[in-house]
C-alpha cells in the first residue's frame, strides 16, 4: 500500500558461531531492532562494548508509528552521531491547535528556548529514523546487527544468559554477560522471563492513519475533540516528510479492530475530514489499544528492559519512543563500567531506580491525557466539556485542557546517584538533571556545550584556573572542561543556565545529566561524587 | 486547615437564591453541566492546591472519603 517509501530488505548472514557450531559468550546481546534496540547497539558500541544485535525481521518499521521524536531523544541521537540527517528529513513543529467541535478553541505554542542545536520536536516516519539508525550502526565496528534471528528460549545463569536462537539455517546457543531486551510492548523476552505488567489497559481503541496529500493545512499539530466529521470522538493530524499525513482517530471500545482497518471504512473518515475536494493516498492503516503499564522491575538477573518491552504508554504526549531512547541512555554508561569492573553491579539497580521514576512520570502524565481525551463516567465527560467549552473564552481555563503533555525528560532529582548540593544555586540544572545545550564558540567556531561533553565523565568548570586538565580517580577517571579556555561562552548562556560565578564547577555523568555541583572547584569532591555516581561504596566503607 | 470554614459570604441567602434562580429553567443535564462549569471557574479563582484538595475530601461522602494527600 506505501507509495512513498520502498522498504529496504536487509540481508541474512549465518553467523560463523552458527556455522561452526561454536557457543560464544558475549558481553552484551541486544533482542530487538527498533528504535531502542537500535539506540542500544550504538550506544553500546560507540562507548566500547562489542554488541550483538538480534532482529527476528529483516527490515524497518512498517507504518509511521512513533512519529514525534523530541528534543532530548534527538540530543542523544546526536551523541549517537544520526541525529543531523533526521533533523534535516523531519518535519519541525512547534504550533498547536485545539479545536472543539467546528471551531478552534485556542492554539499553544511549544516554546522552545532558542539557542539549542536541537529543535523542540520534530515528526518523521519511524522507518526513516530506523533506516537511518541501521545505516549508522553499519559503521561501528563493535557492533552486529543480524537479522531473521529470533530468540526462542532464554536460560539464566548467575553470571550469564543462554539463548537458543534460530535462524533460517536452523537453531543455535548464545550465551551474554547481559541482555538487554528492547523487543517491544508483546516482548517475547519479557514472557520468558517471567516478567508481567502492572497498570492499566484503556478501554478505547484508536485508528492511525498514514495519508499522502498535497493539503495546505500548516505545519501544527491539529487536536479535535467531538469534531463533526467524527462525532464524540477526539481526532489528531500531524504533518510527516514526503507530504504524509498522520490522522489518528479515536474510536471508541466497541469497535471492531479488523472492520475499521478496512479501505472502504477508513476512506470516508477521511474523506468526512477533509473535504470532497482534497485528493488524497492512504498508505498505511492500523488499529491499537492502548495501555499505561510497566513491569515491576526493569531488572531480571541478567536481563535489562527497556522501551516498550518495559513500558507501555499511552500515546498522548509522544512518550513512548522518546522515554525509550533515554532508557539506553542512562544503561549504556552503566553496562560498559559494570563489564569493565570498574563499577559494581549495584549501578544497573540504579538503572531500574531511575528509569521506574522516569516511567511512573510519563505513565503519570499519559494516563491524566487520557482520562481527558477518553473521559470514564458520566460526570468526568461533563467536567471534560466543561474545560473544553470554558477555553474558548476564559484564557486561564486553558491550562486544564489536556490533548497530551509532550514528552520532557524527567530529572533524576532522588537518585542515589546524585551529591546533594551544598550550596544555593539558580535555574534548572539541579543534581540528576540532564544537561541544558548552549551555544559555544570552540577555537573561533561556533558549537555547542552538549557535543563537548564526549562519552564519559566531564568536569565542568567556570573556574579561571582549574589545577588538572583531567582528574583520575583510580579506574574513573574525568575530562576537565574549563569555560573560558577549551571553549568561549560568548553570549553568556553557558554562564546564565548553570548559574555559573567564577569557580562553579559541575561534574557531568556519561549520560548528560549532572550529577553534582559546587561552587569550586575541589578535586577530592569531585572524585567522592564520581565514586557516588557510579554506585562505588565510599573508602573505608566496604 | 486552610480552606475557609466559616461563614463567609455576606449575603448567604442572596447568593443561595441566585445559585437556585440560575438552574430554575434548565434540565437535569444542563444544570450539571452548568455546575460543572461553576466548580472549574471557582476552582480557578481559588488556585491554591491545599485548598482545593481540602474541599474535595469535605465534599466526598462519607463513605468514599478521599485519603489525605502525602
Amino acid at each position: 500500500m506505501l507509495k512513498t517509501y520502498t522498504y529496504p530488505e536487509y540481508p541474512y548472514r549465518p553467523s560463523a558461531e552458527q556455522r561452526e557450531g561454536r557457543t560464544l559468550r558475549h558481553p552484551v546481546v541486544v533482542i530487538g531492532a527498533g528504535p531502542i534496540g537500535l539506540s542500544a547497539g550504538l550506544d553500546f558500541a560507540r562507548r566500547g562494548i562489542p554488541v550483538v544485535i538480534l532482529d527476528d525481521n529483516n527490515t524497518v518499521s512498517v507504518g509511521s508509528r512513533a512519529v514525534c521524536y523530541a528534543k532530548r531523544p534527538l540530543e542523544i541521537l546526536d551523541r549517537l552521531g544520526c541525529a543531523d540527517p533526521l533533523v534535516a528529513k523531519g518535519i519541525s513543529w512547534k504550533i498547536g491547535k485545539v479545536f472543539v467541535r467546528d471551531r478552534l478553541a485556542y492554539q499553544f505554542d511549544l516554546l522552545p528556548e532558542s539557542d539549542h542545536k536541537m529543535p523542540a520536536m520534530i515528526n518523521l516516519q519511524q522507518y526513516y529514523l530506523e533506516e537511518a539508525m541501521i545505516a549508522a550502526i553499519g559503521r561501528e565496528k563493535n557492533a552486529d546487527l543480524r537479522w531473521k534471528h529470533k530468540l526462542i528460549a532464554l536460560k539464566q545463569h548467575d553470571d550469564h544468559a543462554t539463548l537458543t536462537i534460530e535462524t533460517p539455517d536452523g537453531h543455535f546457543t548464545m550465551e551474554a554477560d547481559w541482555v538487554v531486551a528492547c523487543d517491544g510492548a508483546n516482548s517475547d523476552t519479557r514472557r520468558m522471563t517471567g516478567g508481567d505488567f502492572v497498570g492499566q489497559f484503556f478501554q478505547d481503541r484508536f485508528l492511525i492513519a498514514d495519508v499522502v496529500m498535497q493539503a495546505d493545512f500548516p505545519t501544527e499539530r491539529w487536536f479535535w475533540f467531538d469534531p463533526p466529521f467524527h462525532p464524540n470522538q477526539s481526532v489528531l493530524l500531524h504533518k510527516q516528510s514526503d507530504n504524509v499525513w498522520r490522522i489518528d482517530f479515536q474510536l471508541g471500545w466497541n469497535a471492531d479492530p479488523n472492520e475499521e482497518k478496512k479501505p472502504e471504512k477508513v476512506i470516508p473518515r477521511i474523506r468526512a475530514m477533509l473535504g470532497p475536494n482534497v485528493p488524497f493516498e492512504l498508505e498505511w492503516v492500523s488499529v491499537y489499544q492502548f495501555a499505561c503499564r510497566r513491569m515491576q522491575s526493569f531488572r531480571s538477573g541478567r536481563v535489562l528492559f527497556a522501551g516498550d518491552a518495559a513500558h507501555q504508554i499511552s500515546p498522548f504526549g509522544a512518550r513512548g519512543a522518546n522515554t525509550g531512547f533515554q532508557d539506553i541512555d542512562n544503561l549504556g554508561w552503566k553496562l560498559k563500567l559494570v563489564l569493565d569492573k570498574v563499577a559494581p553491579e549495584a549501578l544497573l539497580d540504579s538503572y531500574d531506580a531511575e528509569r521506574i521514576f522516569a516511567a511512573d512520570d510519563n505513565l503519570l502524565n499519559s494516563t491524566r491525557s487520557t482520562d481527558f481525551i477518553t473521559p470514564k463516567s458520566v460526570m468526568s465527560r461533563r467536567f471534560r466539556d466543561a474545560v473544553l467549552e470554558l477555553a474558548e473564552t476564559v484564557e486561564g481555563i486553558r491550562p486544564l485542557v489536556n490533548s497530551g503533555r509532550l514528552s520532557r525528560p524527567t530529572p533524576y532529582l532522588d537518585s542515589p546517584l546524585n551529591t546533594p548540593d551544598t550550596a544555593p544555586f539558580k535555574g534548572r540544572m539541579a543534581p540528576g538533571t540532564n544537561c541544558d545545550d548552549a551555544p559555544v564558540t570552540i577555537a573561533g567556531k561556533p558549537g555547542w556545550l552538549l557535543n563537548l561533553l564526549g562519552e564519559g565523565f566531564t568536569v565542568l568548570t567556570f573556574d579561571t584556573r582549574p589545577p588538572v586538565a583531567k582528574l583520575d580517580a583510580g579506574p574513573l577517571s574525568a575530562r576537565v572542561l574549563t569555560v573560558g579556555q577549551d571553549f568561549a561562552d560568548t553570549r553568556g548562556l553557558v554562564a546564565a543556565r548553570y548559574d555559573g560565578e567564577i569557580g562553579t564547577t559541575y561534574l557531568i555523568r556519561p549520560d548528560q545529566h549532572v550529577a553534582a555541583r559546587w561552587r569550586s572547584f575541589d578535586a577530592a569532591k569531585i572524585t567522592a561524587a564520581m565514586r557516588r555516581a557510579c554506585a562505588i561504596p565510599a573508602a573505608g566503607r566496604r | 486547615m486552610k480552606l475557609t470554614t466559616r461563614a463567609n459570604i455576606n449575603d448567604p441567602d442572596g447568593f443561595y437564591q441566585e445559585l437556585i434562580e440560575a438552574q430554575r429553567d434548565l434540565g437535569d443535564e444542563e444544570a450539571a453541566r452548568m455546575t460543572c462549569k461553576l466548580v472549574i471557574l471557582l476552582a480557578n479563582h481559588i488556585g491554591d492546591r491545599a485548598v482545593l484538595s481540602e474541599a474535595l475530601r469535605l465534599a466526598a461522602p462519607k463513605s468514599a472519603a478521599i485519603p489525605p494527600k502525602a
